[in-house]
């Protein structure tokens, strides 16, 4: 059973986002996309203030089996990138949520979150993609 | 639900991730399938390779068949035993399959084949038999299990029963025995040491399991995949199909030209592209962070690296790349115009990256045989 923290939301294409006090977002992959994707050898993260469209293709990650984009959950500038990970792409099978975050951006005032899921939502995505 | 192996429900106790493979339901990896590489390289993995295809070729005529039908040649074989990689060929030097022919007796070779390719193998291989009088058995009852690394022999004759530990533990490089129904043979596909065994199928999870609780490592397709390419070993369907003759798949010293009288299929186009100016199958190793990938476009480099994008000239595209684990890098083969190199771009999403034109095997035997 993939690990769901109950504190974060997510995304349909299995991005999670935390809010930080700062008012920034963090982004990174979920349990079971690192699981789904296996052994994580590359990473690639976007430049720091880069302009950023919810939705919109902004990281790559890649395992020995397969390259996946990673969309943007908001709108917003990228504020920090995860540098780490270009030495430690392992991070993200590891500790997902933690150590292997990709992205922090800074939402435009406008930016809608609405179509973020809860983490019982997200579960039952899961559930139904089976 | 696809096929299923008569390992199936042993590996799926073990923690198997299962993919579809050709229509079998097969283990992809148990966990990590870098750790599983690793496994093999430094000491000794297993690997269910039962979807593959064991056909037991019967009759007094055929050696003289796979003289025709293969473009090796089974002359070689003299030792009963002894195994043999070939293509097998259209008319137009298309390459139908890549397979193992073993010299069991002089009227009973076996052969091992894709299991993506079974069905056209088979029809192919029954067609041209028929005149020989030869017979085509197809072994579904019989499992196979690949044990593969530097420990893997050793770790592996002690669970023999001694009459077959006898006869498997003097074997040469590239032959096999057969004893009380077991078929070891010391071939494989990971540039290692080790042993292929073909075994009844009931047999199979019981030495499996014994292998496992000996320290050998549970490994999966991934890690067979990532193991072959570093031998560069090429692959069915990637570095090889029926639109290219051998010789633009690296593949020209398994054709055996000679001697000259022997006919056999494909025979005449591949002597007459024997004298053209063809692509070729290189090695990439690339210089920058990123993954190779099937189908990503190379491109001419300067001396420098640089070259502007206006001028890029095409060469040829990857055939099979991956991240390999012992380099800790991106490797491939890829398919380019001749006199390619030494230096190359390959357009990972859009982008030119640096990569090294090298001769394949990227490791053999737990060795880098590459310069990086």
């Amino acid at each position: 059973m993939s690990n769901i923290p109950g504190d974060l939301h997510y995304t349909r294409s299995h991005e999670w986002v935390r809010r930080l006090p700062s008012g920034q977002v963090e982004v990174g992959i979920t349990d079971h996309a690192q699981e789904a994707l296996g052994d994580l050898v590359f990473v690639e993260v976007p430049q720091v203030k880069r302009r950023v469209t919810a939705g919109e293709a902004c990281a790559v990650v890649e395992s020995v089996k397969a390259a996946s984009d990673v969309y943007s959950p908001v709108t917003g500038q990228v504020a920090a990138s995860n540098d780490e990970l270009a030495r430690r792409p392992e991070l993200l099978n590891s500790d997902p949520y933690r150590a292997g975050w990709l992205m922090r951006v800074e939402p435009d005032a406008s930016s809608a979150a609405a179509a973020l899921l809860t983490a019982v939502e997200y579960g039952q995505f899961l559930e139904q993609a089976g | 639900m696809g096929l299923r192996t008569p390992l199936y429900d042993t590996q799926l106790s073990q923690g198997a991730k299962i993919i579809d493979f050709g229509g079998w339901d097969m283990p992809l990896s148990f966990g990590s399938q870098i750790d599983e590489h690793h496994a093999v390289r430094r000491d000794a993995g297993i690997f269910d390779v039962s979807h593959m295809c064991i056909a037991d070729l019967k009759g007094a005529r055929t050696r003289e068949f796979l003289r025709f039908l293969l473009a090796n040649d089974v002359a070689k074989l003299t030792v009963p035993g002894r195994a043999l990689y070939s293509c097998m060929l259209l008319p137009s030097g298309g390459v139908i399959d890549d397979l193992i022919v073993y010299f069991m007796t002089e009227s009973w070779f076996r052969l091992v084949v894709n299991a993506g390719t079974r069905r056209k193998d088979l029809a192919w291989i029954g067609e041209h038999a028929a005149p020989f009088g030869v017979e085509v058995l197809e072994r579904t009852d019989l499992a196979m299990l690949a044990v593969q690394g530097p420990n893997a022999i050793a770790k592996t004759l002690p669970l023999m029963a001694p009459a077959r530990r006898g006869a498997a533990q003097g074997l040469a490089r590239f032959s096999g025995a057969e004893f009380e129904s077991w078929f070891v043979a010391r071939t494989g596909y990971t540039g290692e040491d080790g042993f292929e065994i073909m075994l009844p199928a009931a047999q199979a999870a019981a030495i499996w399991q014994a292998l496992v609780a000996h320290g050998v490592t549970p490994a999966g397709l991934g890690a067979r995949d990532t193991l072959r390419l570093e031998a560069g070993m090429n692959l069915y369907g990637n570095d090889m199909d029926e639109s290219r003759h051998p010789l633009e798949s690296g593949l020209a010293w398994t054709v055996a030209f000679e001697p000259a009288t022997r006919e056999f299929i494909g025979r005449s186009a591949l002597t007459r592209a024997r004298g053209t100016v063809h692509p070729a199958l290189v090695g990439l190793l690339l210089e920058e962070r990123g993954v190779l990938r099937k189908s990503q476009q190379v491109s001419a480099a300067t001396d420098a690296g640089a070259v502007a994008p206006h001028a890029s000239i095409p060469l040829g595209e990857v055939t099979s790349g991956t991240f390999s684990p012992t380099l800790n890098r991106a490797i491939a083969l890829a398919r380019l115009a001749p006199g390619a190199g030494p230096r190359v771009l390959v357009d990972i999403r859009g982008r030119p990256h640096a990569a090294r034109v090298v001769k394949p095997p990227f490791v053999r035997n737990g060795k880098i045989l590459v310069p990086i």
